[in-house]
């Protein structure tokens, strides 16, 4: 079963002058549920402006984007919004953390938005930062942690509610070897238990860890 | 819980925690702000207002008591005097009584040291009252106000305490229509009444900023009703003090039904104040909410940059928290929490400051306008109102600037574009 379809997807970005540019030229795009998947490219190629398509962060231009079976492009923000709380999960290239809150309090405020008590959303938190190691950091704001842990708190803010598709974008760009590794223990660790991961990186290394690379180039997939 | 509770709820979540967390030192300055505008919006006016109310008071407490009755518009004194006091002495709404006599006079200063007759006279124009001092004391509290010298005596002859207006050392003002004589305590001075002159020495000079007092001669009652030729007994003016509790309309309406106003001119002491005092009381008032209204301004306008500076530095945590899927509302909201936070926060220490200290502060030690003893006038209504019009219009200055930014295209608020 397919967790993402995307068909003739075009993105073309318009500055405030006029001009066009197109950076997505009509891609088509399967990926399965469970699978892990690499989006890889050079630089400026058009990887993470589809994976913005793909996640709802970005609206296409045209096309057809089916994500979970929804058809993304008919939804409304604060649909869109709805969705991606209920069914994605995200993991930034610069962790993300919102400095004002805990580890705990960061992993714990999208479960608390979906409705779950404080006290629940709390225990929900800590079982996924413990899942990435980080239990005996529960109360430590960002700016205390190191750039390794910021991203597994990111990891475990982007699972705590058990979304359907994690999307990661660059993981581990800002990271040392050492902790990029960690990170993508992380994620093999979460596909071996079933979760659709789709990753953009431009680093082999990483990708190649992934059950399928899909290379983007001048907007296009080419492999 | 529907997804407006949600909202509110993350949005107190976030608040909460952006608060506890902030720097202590530009939360201390935001407060502060917020206090100094408050302030500004309660104090100004109030002090303004207070001016009047400053002058008011002393009308009443200082001149006319809580009634007064007076002469009619073509009589110089009130007749049946003795019958009038006899009864107002028997009511039991009255607490204590101070009848006046009254005349015209001009008083001269160094008329001894005039070379030619001819030479022009220090002299001004002015009122003689007749008082028994125990009486007029316990309703206006003269004595308070001297500012030399003392008070005359029942039995006091050719000793006067005359009104700081009248005095060049008080009142320098060189115009036509304020004549002043040079003349300070222990002086003697010529009154001239009718066709009588006598010498007399001032034995206090009084200032209570009330020009009818303080541009007076205050007589013992026994030797102006001889100067003055009053063996009627019919005074000029009787200054009234009711009991407390007694309303002074109801009062006047009992005047009126035993037939007062046959011979005087009853008025309660609202009544009695000069015209003029409530226009330029609303006049204050109106510039007082005017300079209120600035303040309220320049306050939303402080927290609006405040929180707009905020937002826009987080705008990549504002994307972030949208971009997972944090309802916009819930982002909107933490700002105005903050908001509301910062105005309640500042009102209360402003509040504090206000009742707790500026007004009894400015009750005990009023404030020296040349024409009246200013207080605070800060009515707990008025200040209400104020208070839930500032904080009403911080949430707004709060909720603006951050729908603004949560406006913004998710994406590039990640991206920082």
């Amino acid at each position: 079963m397919d967790s993402i379809i995307v068909k003739n997807l075009v993105r073309t970005y318009v500055s405030k002058s006029g001009i066009e540019t197109p950076v997505l030229k009509g891609i088509d795009l399967n990926i399965k549920k469970g699978e892990f998947v690499a989006i890889m490219g050079r630089s400026g190629a058009g990887k993470s402006t589809l994976m913005y398509q793909i996640s709802l962060l970005d609206q296409p231009t045209s096309g057809e984007v089916t994500v979970l079976g929804t058809d993304i492009l008919n939804l409304t923000s604060q649909e869109r919004t709805q969705f991606r709380l209920q069914k994605l999960g995200y993991v930034f290239q610069d962790y993300a953390l919102l400095p004002d809150l805990t580890a705990l309090e960061n992993v714990a405020l999208p479960i608390m938005m979906n409705g779950k008590t404080t006290e629940d959303a709390y225990l929900q938190a800590e079982k996924a930062l413990v899942s990435v190691e980080l239990g005996h950091r529960v109360g430590n704001l960002p700016s205390q942690l190191s750039g390794g842990e910021q991203q597994r708190v990111s990891i475990a803010r982007a699972i705590a509610h058990s979304p359907d598709i994690l999307f990661a974008d660059e993981p581990t760009a800002n990271l040392d070897k050492t902790s990029s590794n960690v990170v993508m223990d992380a994620f093999q660790k979460l596909r071996t238990k079933g979760q659709t991961i789709v990753m953009v990186t431009h680093e082999y290394d990483y990708g190649r860890r992934a059950d399928r690379i899909i290379e983007v180039d001048d907007g296009k997939i080419s492999l | 819980m529907n997804s407006f509770l949600q909202a509110i709820r993350i949005g107190f979540f976030l608040a909460y925690r952006s608060i506890k967390r902030a720097s202590f030192w530009s939360t201390g300055l935001i407060v502060a702000v917020m206090i100094l505008t408050f302030l500004n919006i309660v104090v100004v006016s109030g002090v303004l207002v207070g001016l009047i109310e400053g002058s008011i008071a002393a009308q009443k407490g200082r001149y006319l008591g809580d009634f007064f009755v007076e002469t009619l518009t073509e009589k110089t004194y009130v007749e049946n005097s003795q019958y009038l006091i006899g009864i107002l002495e028997a009511l039991p709404e009255v607490d204590k009584i101070s009848p006046r006599y009254i005349g015209s006079a001009t008083v001269e200063s160094n008329y001894q040291f005039k070379v030619d007759p001819t030479d022009t006279a220090e002299e001004a124009g002015t009122v003689l009252v007749g008082v028994n001092p125990a009486q007029e004391l316990a309703i206006t509290d003269l004595d308070q106000y001297l500012v030399e010298g003392s008070f005359i005596k029942e039995d006091d002859f050719d000793q006067v305490v005359v009104g700081a207006l009248l005095l060049k050392g008080y009142f320098d003002l060189d115009a036509e229509g304020f004549p002043v004589i040079d003349a300070g305590l222990g002086d003697t001075i010529l009154v001239r009444a009718d066709n009588i002159e006598r010498e007399v020495i001032i034995k206090g000079i009084v200032k209570t900023k009330v020009d009818q007092n303080d541009r007076r001669i205050f007589f013992p009652e026994k030797q102006l009703r001889q100067m003055i030729g009053r063996n009627d007994f019919n005074v000029g003016e009787i200054a009234v003090k009711l009991t407390e509790g007694t309303d002074p309309d109801e009062f006047k309406e009992k005047l009126q039904a035993l037939g007062f106003e046959r011979y005087a001119k009853i008025k309660t002491a609202e009544e009695a104040f000069p015209k003029f005092l409530e226009d330029i009381k609303d006049t204050f008032a109106l510039l007082g909410n005017m300079i209120s209204s600035i303040g309220l301004v320049v306050a939303s306008i402080t927290i609006f940059i405040v929180i707009f500076i905020n937002a826009l530095t987080r705008k990549k945590f504002i994307g972030i928290l949208k971009g997972i899927g944090i309802d916009r509302r819930a982002i909107e909201f933490s700002y105005m929490f903050q908001s509301f936070f910062y105005a309640v926060i500042g009102s209360a220490i402003g509040l504090v400051i206000l009742y707790g200290f500026l007004v009894p502060f400015v009750d005990a030690n009023p404030i020296d306008f040349p024409f009246s003893d200013g207080i605070l006038v800060a009515p707990a209504l008025s200040t209400s109102i104020r208070l839930v019009i500032l904080i009403v219009i911080t949430l707004i200055a709060g909720y603006v600037p951050a729908r603004m930014i949560v406006r913004k295209n998710t994406l590039d608020s990640i991206l920082g574009r």
